[in-house]
């Protein structure tokens, strides 16, 4: 009896010592989302139940090794127990309850996250090789970085142009993967001014680590005032518009201007020049053949180039976008 | 030349490096008969390699016996006593034999993927890239994975055919062909997974997901097609576990006086027989959208990214489970010889396989929590995956049952069995967080998942088949293992990893996520990763440490043809190493497998010919 007492009072106080250290070692980011508060109550339970658990069975563990083990010159084997029913159905019972308090925390928790604002700010998410891209119906402004309003949620419509990725602000606590070809959605409800960054979390090819955002929490006058001054930035030239989108949509990451070779064909001295394509024949790289290669560059492939590998871009240029590409691409001679 | 070219692997090898040749040959053939360009890089390469790996298996001669019959000649066993060493290198039947060729090829292969984890380990000791281009560190980080996933499913393999036949009391394994069949094909397979590094490499990790990997170079295919071939000798293997365990069993041997390792096994091969098409399946999907531009993933064509991670994740979790309950197996197998006591309610832990194995397919949905699947499934599996918990916990309590009141010895095998309690420990309480779907939005694509599952696998593979070997070294060899170089071996590994993991879960709860070449400065972790890089070359020396010991031991160890450890298990009841049919009297069933501490009893008896 006088093991079981010492043993209980060891997992109590490893318990409490262990939790106790976990919480002040700094385990988590800044909470700078309402998300983020409940999606933290909920590790706070987990913690608990990591630090009783790892105490019940380490404590009885290193005990049962300090005072069970053979000492020198002994021969006998151990005690004949094999079994005993009350005992493996109460501790079928343990971990079945601590799955009960979890699986009640859970949906609570995931019920928290997913909270519904009808006020909500749609910001249309734009993913690709590798970029961040966004664009704001209310007020017809896009951006590269994400400027968000303190206190209000924002409704993230999120797609992406070619492979998978994947939207997370470890600050925020959420995480929403974003496929090709369908619009997924994530809520979340920014509620502490800072900067931060979007961290792609899908492995999403070759510069995948390096495909992170700025994201700035803003107070609402400020946002406001961002949003005036992106309504009212002077149009750019066609030319000056499309480096821009060059850069922005991740063009560049394939096709160089200064002739060196990438994934897709360079764009230095492109314009007018013959382009063998891999049927064969050669074409003139004029203004219609850069749009249509643009929009559907499976038509027309370059000789030594596979198809197949440039995301869809129809859907996400507009005409004028695909101009001042062209535009762009002209000035590189 | 000709001394050289009898030796079976050799062969082997040259066969697949000539049915390579043929299979691009042939294909090349075919476009220039039909007017199309010539040279068409990764058809070509494809149906090579799936021409070379049938090649190797015709070469090495693994599947003579059946053209054998299938001609209507008659085939003899020839008598594989009088090959010495070389028959470790060629088709044997018997099934000690394979278990080491397999043995040996799982640390092999972990070798090789472990360089791999060394080279990209050292490449994020510091912020930028140092000596990695990008493509090389998506490659190896990608590579490591899968080469680690073969190199555990063939040490699996390993245990289960070493130990099945002799803790039953069979001669062999049922279909000893197949067997030998399904060993060779894993060693081509294995070949053709590290030559997509020679084909530009890929960058999908091991999980392979499309879009992604319709676009990676043509080393994917590589990748595809050796994980499938792979696959498939798992899938025969296990067909061959699960008959020799029903069918071929001492007399007196009923389920519930079988050892707790050939629960474990059933339990595996239940899994490997049903989930492993379903990867073969997902990844010749993949590599039939490459090919012949069948749009199954394409969102253009109106293909579904998120089908192929259904269905990839409804083998590749349950898989987990088959890395993990022979290796608790062993850790339930070997607990009770050390503690000097019976298993703990060896019913629950017997039926507790199962029960795991059972959850294990209700629960791949926790995978793509946030991956855009309808959001309502996410609460189901969420429940499933907690009750995985419960047979888990049973097992956990069962082993400490064990411990109380036992006379508990330390040898090196004890040690690796407590680390790997430790160390499985860490793995399970660490799941929960990613089972309630909140905090797993959290996690999911972050190093604590990296952290969380070489837990696991450590806990539940790694550590107990290095006591496995430590334990049944002198069954293999009559030597033993140097002790203090297992000592060494242990203590350099098993703090190291402790920490590896642990700081791999830390630097993730602050941001640093999966799979990616170089990390933000701002995070402030670079030194969190230089104390991960030590740690993970501490690992790397203690297994040094236990490849000299291997070697050196196999010629100079302590001689040990008995009953070293004092089990009762049949194995041990006669001097090592074994004969070619295992047992020459056959033995029966007359106690309880681990009644350790009950004087005067024994598991099996002897019989004499009459």
């Amino acid at each position: 009896m006088k093991r079981y007492v010492i043993i209980f009072i060891l997992v109590i106080v490893s318990t409490f010592l262990i939790h106790t250290w976990l919480m002040s070692i700094g385990l988590f980011p800044k909470e700078a989302s309402a998300q983020s508060v409940a999606v933290d109550q909920l590790f706070h339970v987990h913690l608990w139940l990591i630090s009783f658990l790892f105490s019940l069975i380490m404590v009885t563990l290193v005990y049962s090794l300090i005072f069970f083990h053979r000492r020198k010159g002994e021969m006998g084997d151990g005690a004949y127990l094999t079994g005993n029913s009350t005992l493996e159905i109460t501790w079928t019972a343990i971990p079945l309850m601590a799955v009960l308090v979890l699986a009640y925390a859970g949906a609570k928790t995931l019920g928290a996250i997913q909270v519904i604002d009808p006020t909500a700010l749609q910001v249309k998410v734009t993913a690709g090789q590798w970029y961040w891209q966004y664009a704001y119906p209310d007020y017809g402004v896009t951006s590269t970085d994400l400027y968000l309003p303190v206190n209000l949620q924002i409704d993230l419509q999120m797609t992406s142009v070619d492979v998978i990725h994947s939207f997370w602000v470890p600050e925020f606590r959420v995480k929403q993967d974003i496929v090709p070809g369908r619009t997924v959605e994530l809520r979340v409800t920014p509620t502490l001014i800072g900067e931060y960054k979007v961290r792609c979390s899908e492995l999403c090819g070759l510069r995948h680590a390096y495909m992170e955002g700025l994201v700035e929490v803003v107070s609402q006058a400020n946002f406001e005032k961002w949003i005036a001054q992106q309504q009212s930035a002077a149009p750019p030239s066609p030319e000056l518009r499309g480096q821009q989108l060059a850069t922005s949509y991740g063009c560049v990451n394939c096709h160089s201007t200064d002739g060196s070779a990438k994934t897709g064909p360079t764009w230095l001295h492109l314009y007018n020049s013959n382009v063998k394509l891999s049927e064969g024949t050669t074409v003139t790289a004029d203004d219609n053949y850069l749009k249509t290669s643009i929009i559907n560059p499976n038509i027309q492939v370059v000789s030594g180039f596979p198809a197949n590998t440039m995301p869809d871009f129809s859907t996400v240029l507009d005409q004028t976008m695909v101009e001042a590409l062209v535009a762009y691409i002209k000035t590189l001679k | 030349m000709r001394k050289l070219y009898s030796i079976g692997l050799i062969r082997g090898l040259l066969w697949q490096i000539l049915g390579t040749a043929i299979g691009i040959g042939i294909l090349t053939g075919i476009r220039f008969l039909l007017h199309l360009p010539v040279w068409k890089a990764e058809s070509a390469f494809v149906f090579g390699a799936l021409l070379g790996a049938l090649f190797f298996v015709y070469g090495i001669g693994a599947v003579d016996d059946w053209i054998k019959v299938a001609a209507g000649k008659e085939i003899h066993e020839a008598d594989e006593s009088s090959w010495g060493r070389l028959r470790y290198f060629g088709v044997s039947l018997d099934h000690k034999v394979i278990g080491i060729q397999y043995l040996v090829l799982s640390l092999v292969l972990m070798v090789v993927g472990g360089s791999f984890a060394m080279l990209f380990r050292s490449e994020l000791a510091n912020t930028g890239m140092q000596f990695l281009t990008l493509m090389e560190y998506n490659t190896l980080m990608s590579l490591h994975g899968m080469v680690m996933i073969i190199g555990i499913l063939v040490g699996v393999a390993a245990f289960m055919n070493y130990l099945v036949p002799m803790m039953i009391g069979a001669r062999d394994m049922a279909f000893p062909r197949l067997n030998a069949f399904s060993f060779w094909l894993a060693v081509p397979a294995s070949i053709i997974l590290l030559s997509s590094m020679a084909l530009g490499g890929f960058d999908t990790g091991w999980t392979g997901y499309p879009p992604l990997s319709a676009r990676a170079p043509i080393g994917i295919q590589m990748f595809f097609l050796g994980v499938s071939l792979a696959g498939m000798g798992t899938i025969l293997s296990s067909l061959n576990v699960i008959t020799t365990a029903i069918r071929m069993r001492a007399s007196g041997m009923t389920g519930f006086r079988l050892p707790i390792f050939v629960w474990g096994s059933l339990a595996t091969s239940l899994i490997s027989l049903t989930a492993t098409q379903l990867i073969g399946l997902s990844f010749q999907m993949v590599m039939f959208q490459r090919l012949f531009g069948m749009g199954f993933f394409d969102p253009a064509k109106g293909g579904n990214p998120i089908l192929f991670q259904h269905l990839f994740w409804f083998y590749s979790h349950p898989a987990v489970y088959v890395f993990v309950l022979p290796g608790l197996g062993i850790i339930s197998e070997l607990l009770p010889v050390f503690a000097r006591k019976p298993l703990y309610g060896y019913k629950w832990v017997a039926i507790s396989s199962f029960g795991i194995a059972l959850i294990g397919f209700l629960v791949w949905g926790h995978h793509m929590f946030a991956s855009g699947m309808a959001q309502y499934l996410r609460v189901p599996f969420m429940y499933s995956t907690l009750l995985v918990a419960v047979p888990t916990g049973v097992k956990f309590f069962s082993w400490l049952g064990t411990l109380w009141r036992g006379k508990i010895v330390f040898p090196v095998p004890m040690l690796f069995v407590l680390a790997g309690i430790v160390v499985f420990l860490l793995g399970g309480l660490t799941g929960p967080p990613n089972a309630t779907v909140a905090t797993d939005l959290q996690l999911t694509d972050t190093y604590f998942i990296v952290g969380h599952f070489h837990d696991t696998m450590f806990g539940g593979y790694i550590f107990p088949f290095f006591a496995a070997i430590y334990y049944w070294f002198p069954k293999m060899t009559g030597r033993r293992l140097n002790e203090t170089l297992g000592k060494i071996h242990f203590w350099l590994m098993a703090p190291a990893f402790i920490i590896l993991s642990s700081m791999m879960m830390r630097t993730g709860l602050l941001g640093m996520r999966r799979r990616i070449a170089d990390y933000d400065p701002t995070l402030n972790i670079t030194n969190d990763h230089r104390v991960m890089t030590v740690a993970g070359f501490l690992i790397a020396l203690g297994i040094l440490v236990f490849i000299i010991n291997a070697f050196w031991s196999r010629r100079n160890g302590e001689i040990a043809t008995g009953n070293i450890w004092n089990s009762r298990s049949p194995e041990w009841q006669v001097p090592s190493p074994m004969p070619v049919h295992n047992y020459d009297k056959p033995f029966e069933v007359v106690g309880e497998p681990y009644d350790y501490g009950l004087p005067d009893s024994v598991y099996v008896k002897f019989m004499e010919e009459e």
